[in-house]
C-alpha cells in the first residue's frame, strides 16, 4: 500500500512538473496577450494542483497536509483574481485581442484581423 | 523524483523569464512575473520536502500572499500612477 | 452576529493550524490577535453576508470537487492545443449572462470561469460577463451554462444583502 501511494505521488509529481513546462512553453508560443493568459493558467492551476497533491500524498495525514491544503486554497482564490485584474487592465489600456470569432453584445460580426499569419 | 520536479519547475521559470524579457506589452511581463511567483511557491514547497524540512511550507504560504499583493500593487500603480488613491471616488476615473 | 462569530471561529482555526505551538502564552497571543482582527473588520464594516460567506460553506466542498474535475479536463484540452503543431486555437470573445442573485454569487461565477484554463473573464458589469475563450468549442461549453447553474445552487442559501441582518 505504501509502495502504491509512493509511486502515485511520484507519477503526479512528474506529470505536474511537465504540465508546468507545457504552460511555460505555451507562454512563449501563443500569439497575443489574452491567449498567453490561458497558457499561464495551465501552469497556475494544473501544475500547481498536481504537484501539491503529490506532496500531500507524501506527507500523509499530518499538519503539513493541512498547510498544503491552505496554500492550494489561497492560490485558487488569488490567481484568478490576479489574472482577471490583469486582463481587465490590458483591455482598458487598448491591448486589442486577436479574435477569430467575436460574439460580444454589440460586436460587428467577425473580428477585424482574422487573417493573422501565426 | 523531487529532483525531477525541481528541474521541471526551473525550466518553466527560464521560459517565463524569457517571456518577461521579450514580452511586447507590459502586461505580458506582469503576467509572466505573476506565474513566476506561483512557480516560486511550488519550488519552495518541493525544496522543503527534498531537504526533509517541510517547515518551508510557511515560507511558501507567505510568498503566495505577497505575490498576489505585489501583482495587484503593480497593476494599480500602472493604472493610477499612485498606490495611495482608492480609485473609487469617481472624480477622474479612467476605468 | 453569526457572521461575526463565523469570522472569529475561522480566524481561530487558521491560527491554530498555522501556529503549531499550544503553550498557554501563545494561545493567549492568538486569541488576542484574532479579536483585534475581528475588531478591525468590524470598523471597516466588512462583516456581512458578503465579507464572511459562511452561507456558502455547506455546499462548498461538493462544488470544489466538481470544479477541480472541470479544471483537470480543461487542462488536458488546453495542453493538447498548445502542444500539437500548427494552429489549433480560435480565440473568441463572448458575452455571458450571470444569472446569480447576489454579487457574491456572480463573483464566484466569474472566478470559476477564470480558474478554468481556456476561459478568462475580462469584465463583469450588471450581470453581463465578458469572457475570452481560447477556442470556439470552449465558448460553446460556457454557453450551455453548467457553471452558471452550479453556482446558482451553491449560493441558494446566501441571503441578499438588503434583507440580511447580522
Amino acid at each position: 500500500m505504501i509502495w502504491f501511494i509512493n509511486s502515485l505521488s511520484w507519477a503526479l509529481l512528474v506529470v505536474g512538473a511537465m504540465t508546468c513546462v507545457i504552460g511555460g512553453f505555451g507562454m512563449l508560443r501563443m500569439p497575443d496577450f489574452y491567449t498567453r493568459t490561458h497558457a499561464a493558467s495551465i501552469a497556475d492551476t494544473g501544475g500547481m494542483l498536481l504537484i501539491m497533491f503529490a506532496l500531500m500524498l507524501q506527507a500523509g495525514l499530518t499538519l503539513i497536509t493541512v498547510k498544503l491544503v491552505l496554500i492550494v486554497l489561497f492560490l485558487m482564490i488569488t490567481s484568478p483574481t490576479a489574472s482577471h485584474a490583469l486582463a481587465r487592465a490590458a483591455l482598458h489600456d487598448d491591448v486589442k485581442p486577436r479574435l477569430n470569432h467575436d460574439k460580444r453584445m454589440g460586436a460587428s460580426g467577425s473580428a477585424n484581423d482574422r487573417h493573422d499569419p501565426s | 523524483m523531487f529532483l525531477a520536479a525541481l528541474a521541471g519547475i526551473i525550466i518553466t521559470m527560464i521560459l517565463l523569464l524569457t517571456r518577461a524579457i521579450v514580452g511586447p506589452t507590459v502586461y505580458d511581463r506582469i503576467l509572466a512575473i505573476n506565474v513566476f511567483g506561483t512557480k516560486t511557491v511550488l519550488f519552495v514547497s518541493v525544496l522543503g520536502f527534498f531537504n526533509g524540512r517541510p517547515e518551508f511550507l510557511d515560507l511558501a504560504l507567505t510568498y503566495a500572499l505577497i505575490n498576489f499583493i505585489g501583482t495587484i500593487a503593480v497593476l494599480k500603480f500602472m493604472q493610477y500612477g499612485d498606490l495611495g488613491w482608492a480609485g473609487s471616488e469617481g472624480e477622474d476615473s479612467d476605468v | 452576529m453569526r457572521y461575526l462569530l463565523g469570522l472569529l471561529v475561522g480566524l481561530a482555526i487558521l491560527w491554530l493550524v498555522l501556529s503549531g505551538h499550544y503553550a498557554p502564552m501563545f494561545l493567549a497571543f492568538g486569541l488576542g490577535s484574532c479579536l483585534f482582527t475581528v475588531w478591525l473588520c468590524h470598523r471597516l464594516g466588512s462583516i456581512d453576508a458578503e465579507g464572511v460567506p459562511v452561507d456558502l460553506l455547506p455546499r462548498l466542498p461538493g462544488y470544489m470537487l466538481w470544479l477541480l474535475w472541470q479544471i483537470l479536463k480543461a487542462n488536458v484540452d488546453v495542453a493538447a492545443r498548445i502542444l500539437r503543431p500548427g494552429r489549433h486555437i480560435s480565440p473568441t470573445m463572448i458575452t455571458l449572462t450571470a444569472h446569480q442573485r447576489t454579487p457574491l454569487g456572480q463573483a464566484v461565477f466569474a472566478n470559476s470561469v477564470t480558474l478554468t484554463p481556456g476561459t478568462i473573464t475580462v469584465g463583469l458589469t450588471d450581470g453581463q460577463a465578458e469572457v475570452h475563450a481560447l477556442s470556439e468549442a470552449g465558448s460553446h461549453d460556457l454557453d450551455g451554462g453548467v457553471i452558471d447553474q452550479r453556482v446558482r445552487a451553491l449560493e441558494s442559501r446566501v441571503r441578499h444583502l438588503s434583507s440580511a441582518g447580522s
